[in-house]
């Protein structure tokens, strides 16, 4: 049975990328300068109380005896206990992941339906005007990094036109009846499209400074292998049958063009993600990013080791999902 | 001359950016219903001229004067979408090589309705049994699964019968056929030759056909066209061509084709002094050619 084999080794090479990550991740934020102990007594205190704490910790154990510690509890599910805020890993994580994974989808969405829209408006008056405009706005996104885009929207559509709240991820004084933390999805199925149109506001212009990198990424390949296709047999064929240059790009050539930007989409929606980490930061967004941020400020160690984990899983996922998405898009892959 | 179904008078293209003739007035008629052979070498410009009727020059040609007359319509005069939908009305396309021409993206079945449906406005469903109708017209066996089927998963031969159905799907009067058999192999070639000429003499299609051999024309053409340098240097009947050449290099050319009767004998290359002269005459030409855009 092909299938579960390819399933079955897709999850083995998982677990061994998850083993490595845990390992560098519980080394390196071990030798790293800072304890947390140190952040959690008051200066000052004496060589006796830290000796303690460290013990009560598990901290004075060696580096391996820690790690066959913890690993072994992951393995079992359990996350450990945060030191700064004293609640179970697990809990904080999967109450941060929705914000930021809504916030990640909406970034993908506007990057996917911008860059496309850019590459085909550039195919479509190739050699023209606007092909040159479409590339200068792809040159700027590819340049700026999303951060800058960050400071950029805020300083024009939160200061100078305050269009649009600059931090949050929801207005403070609204009342949320949500369940979940799902908050996005919830507003729409709870029919509740004020509470929507708020959280997609404060969601807007941290989207869309993860987004613009991105989209010039994809306008720029997909418009490259868009041009190439434009000029195949097929696509000159389909012309002689009185079909627009518009029904060519769109129908003939770009079912053929998206199969190679498909696996760029998925490589750089993993950075998209790492991303969330300072945009989340900058926009005081209450993301799984932001709660990094503390984490290693508060040196909380088990934290940052849950939080990681969960973004290698992420990352994992994505390429799953890429890979199915492109045996389900390429006919000729689809039988293999 | 006139009333045939394409006529093309005193067409010049030239190379975007050096200005270069690559079409040298060219004039062709094709009266309804028959077949006409569109000669040369490599480079000669017979490719060309089908791309010019059916509107995909690639980009770095122009046309810088000339009529191309489908039906007494100037297709250099019509707006852009006016154009196409005669040109999807009214004439077909069967490409030079099946591996490319079709999109490996859809099944055969939209590939073939595509241009009933969209361009043509038929239903689905009807777009669906002409298709059908064609298929097993070109000898496909099956032609309800081969329409779900993709590309890839299709012989050469099959691909180039299956884009032969296509182009006759819309009853075009007028087909275009640029070298439907260079890309097959030879015993393929013979095939699909006769079912090209036999679908031809059904549908009373006329049909404008490139090529470099001149094997292919005495089989298939009524009249033929002989190129050299993208000017027509011979324009005659097929017999009368067969018969005697008029033009110099007309005769070179004929020479130089390999015969089955005589398989030992050495191939022949057309001769300097052949190329030279029909050189020369094309520079005359270029000398007293005035552009008119």
């Amino acid at each position: 049975m092909p299938i579960l084999r390819v399933v079955l080794s897709r999850f083995l090479t998982t677990l061994i990328t998850l083993i490595g990550v845990a390992i560098i991740v519980f080394v390196v934020v071990r030798v790293v300068p800072g304890n947390p102990i140190a952040m959690m007594l008051p200066p000052g205190a004496s060589t006796a109380d830290i000796e303690r704490l460290s013990a009560l910790y598990g901290l004075d154990k060696s580096i391996f005896e820690q790690f066959t510690i913890w690993f072994g509890n992951v393995l079992q599910g359990d996350f450990g206990t945060s030191i700064s805020t004293r609640q179970p890993v697990l809990d904080l994580v999967l109450g941060r992941l929705p914000a930021t994974l809504e916030l990640s989808l909406m970034a993908l969405i506007i990057a996917v339906i911008l860059g496309m829209g850019a590459a085909i408006i550039g195919t479509r008056y190739r050699g023209r005007r606007t092909e040159t405009g479409v590339d200068l706005a792809n040159g700027i996104g590819l340049s700026v990094p999303d951060f800058l885009w960050g400071l950029l929207l805020i300083i024009l559509l939160g200061v100078v036109w305050p269009l649009f709240p600059i931090s949050g991820r929801v207005s403070p004084r609204l009342d949320l009846p949500f369940s979940t933390q799902f908050y996005l999805i919830e507003s729409i199925f709870r029919l509740r499209f004020d509470l929507t149109g708020n959280l997609l506001r404060h969601m807007f212009m941290p989207a869309l400074a993860l987004a613009l990198p991105l989209a010039a990424i994809i306008a720029q390949l997909l418009k490259q292998s868009l041009k190439e296709t434009v000029n195949l047999d097929y696509a000159v064929l389909a012309r002689t049958k009185g079909y627009s240059e518009t029904r060519v790009i769109l129908s003939e050539a770009l079912p053929n063009a998206l199969l190679p930007t498909l696996t760029l989409i998925g490589v750089q929606f993993t950075f998209l993600i790492g991303g969330t980490v300072i945009i989340e930061r900058l926009f005081s967004y209450e993301g799984l990013g932001n709660m990094a941020v503390d984490a290693v400020i508060n040196r909380d160690l088990p934290l940052i080791q849950g939080i990681v984990i969960l973004f290698a899983l992420i990352f994992t996922a994505i390429n799953l999902l890429v890979d199915m998405t492109y045996a389900f898009l390429n006919p000729r892959l689809r039988h293999a | 001359m006139s009333g045939g179904y394409l006529t093309i008078r005193n067409l010049s293209a030239v190379l975007r950016d050096t200005g270069e003739r690559v079409l040298r007035s060219v004039d062709i008629d094709l009266q309804p219903g028959t077949i006409r052979g569109l000669v040369g070498e490599s480079g000669a410009g017979k490719s060309m001229i089908g791309k010019a009727v059916l509107g995909v020059l690639p980009k770095a040609l122009k046309v810088v004067e000339g009529e191309i007359l489908i039906d007494g319509q100037d297709l250099l005069k019509l707006k852009d979408a006016d154009r196409r939908r005669l040109i999807g009305a009214s004439t077909a396309l069967i490409p030079q090589d099946p591996l490319t021409a079709l999109n490996p993206s859809h099944r055969i079945g939209p590939q073939i309705t595509n241009r009933l449906v969209d361009i043509l406005g038929w239903t689905r469903r009807a777009a669906e049994v002409r298709a059908l109708e064609v298929l097993e017209e070109v000898q496909i066996a099956d032609a309800a699964r081969v329409m779900r089927q993709y590309p890839h998963e299709l012989s050469g031969g099959m691909r180039q019968r299956i884009l032969i159905a296509s182009a006759f799907a819309a009853e075009p009067k007028l087909i275009i056929a640029d070298e439907p058999t260079t890309a097959l192999d030879v015993t393929v070639q013979k095939q699909i030759l006769k079912l090209i000429s036999n679908l031809q003499a059904r549908h009373g299609t006329a049909l404008l056909f490139v090529t470099h051999d001149l094997g292919v024309v005495a089989k298939i053409c009524d009249s033929l066209s002989v190129l050299y340098g993208g000017k027509v240097v011979e324009d005659t009947d097929v017999a009368s061509f067969f018969n005697g050449p008029h033009h110099a290099y007309g005769r070179a050319l004929l020479a130089a084709t390999p015969r089955h009767t005589d398989p030992d004998a050495s191939l022949l290359p057309v001769p300097d002094d052949v190329i030279a002269a029909v050189r020369a005459e094309l520079g005359e030409a270029d000398r007293q050619w005035v552009r008119h855009d």
